[in-house]
């Protein structure tokens, strides 16, 4: 399942509510994602995410399916936030639920490269100095690449 | 033709979508490109290094050879920074 939405999640009840009544899981991954209040230069205010509508959930969905045919997962959701967040909120949440830990701590990894590189999202920090696009990072590329190798 | 920009993309180009008809010649995302260029002022300042520009056609990501044609959503943005 993927959301893209406004407002914040509950990252229990999310977990909960996506291995209800699934006894073949044995293990649940979660990983979120926090708002930074500092990235180089200047503390931040707060980020707004813009994001496209449409393809933003059209990448999410398929890259799901693709994590789906790499590993035995048993259920999986993306969330991820748009609009102004300050520092601290959550910004995106990531569970992978498998039978066994090394598919769902694999999965959830390759999600979140996905997302750094490639799900249409752009992070507007807000400064002192007023408003500043982030620009990408070659680490994120870096980590996303290595799942295309062999 | 429906063009979307996002990010600085769009605040640069001061719209965030607009309906174009670009002449016949225009084949691909790299003439479509050089087009929007020549209308000057903020599109050649947004698309000036294209290194810094992705491109999206109908919602998937393409490079500047992919064919463009009339109905298309032609969506120009910067390298994404979400997760």
């Amino acid at each position: 399942m993927i959301r893209v939405q406004e407002e914040d999640f509950d990252v229990g009840a999310e977990i909960a509510a996506l291995v209800r009544g699934n006894h073949e899981i044995g293990g649940v991954v979660t990983f979120v994602g926090l708002v930074r209040e500092v990235t180089g230069g200047a503390p931040i205010a707060a980020i707004t995410l813009e994001h496209y509508p449409g393809m933003t959930e059209r990448g999410l969905a398929k890259i799901e399916a693709e994590a789906h045919q790499r590993w035995p997962l048993s259920a999986s959701l993306i969330v991820h936030r748009c609009g102004r967040l300050e520092p601290g909120e959550r910004i995106v949440l990531v569970i992978t639920a498998s039978a066994h830990r090394r598919a769902a701590f694999e999965a959830c990894e390759f999600l979140v490269d996905w997302l750094k590189t490639k799900a249409p999202f752009w992070k507007l920090e807000e400064t002192g100095e007023g408003g500043r696009w982030v620009e990408a990072r070659h680490a994120d590329a870096a980590a996303a690449e290595r799942w295309t190798k062999g | 033709m429906k063009i979307l920009y996002f990010a600085w993309l769009r605040t640069k180009i001061g719209a965030g979508s607009e309906e174009v008809t670009p002449p016949a010649e225009i084949e691909d995302v790299g003439g479509l490109i050089d087009w929007l260029k020549g209308r000057g002022g903020g599109y050649a300042e947004a698309l000036d290094d294209l290194s810094l520009v992705r491109v999206a056609v109908n919602q998937e990501h393409v490079g500047l050879d992919h064919p463009v044609k009339a109905g298309d959503e032609v969506a120009l943005f910067p390298p994404v920074t979400g997760g």
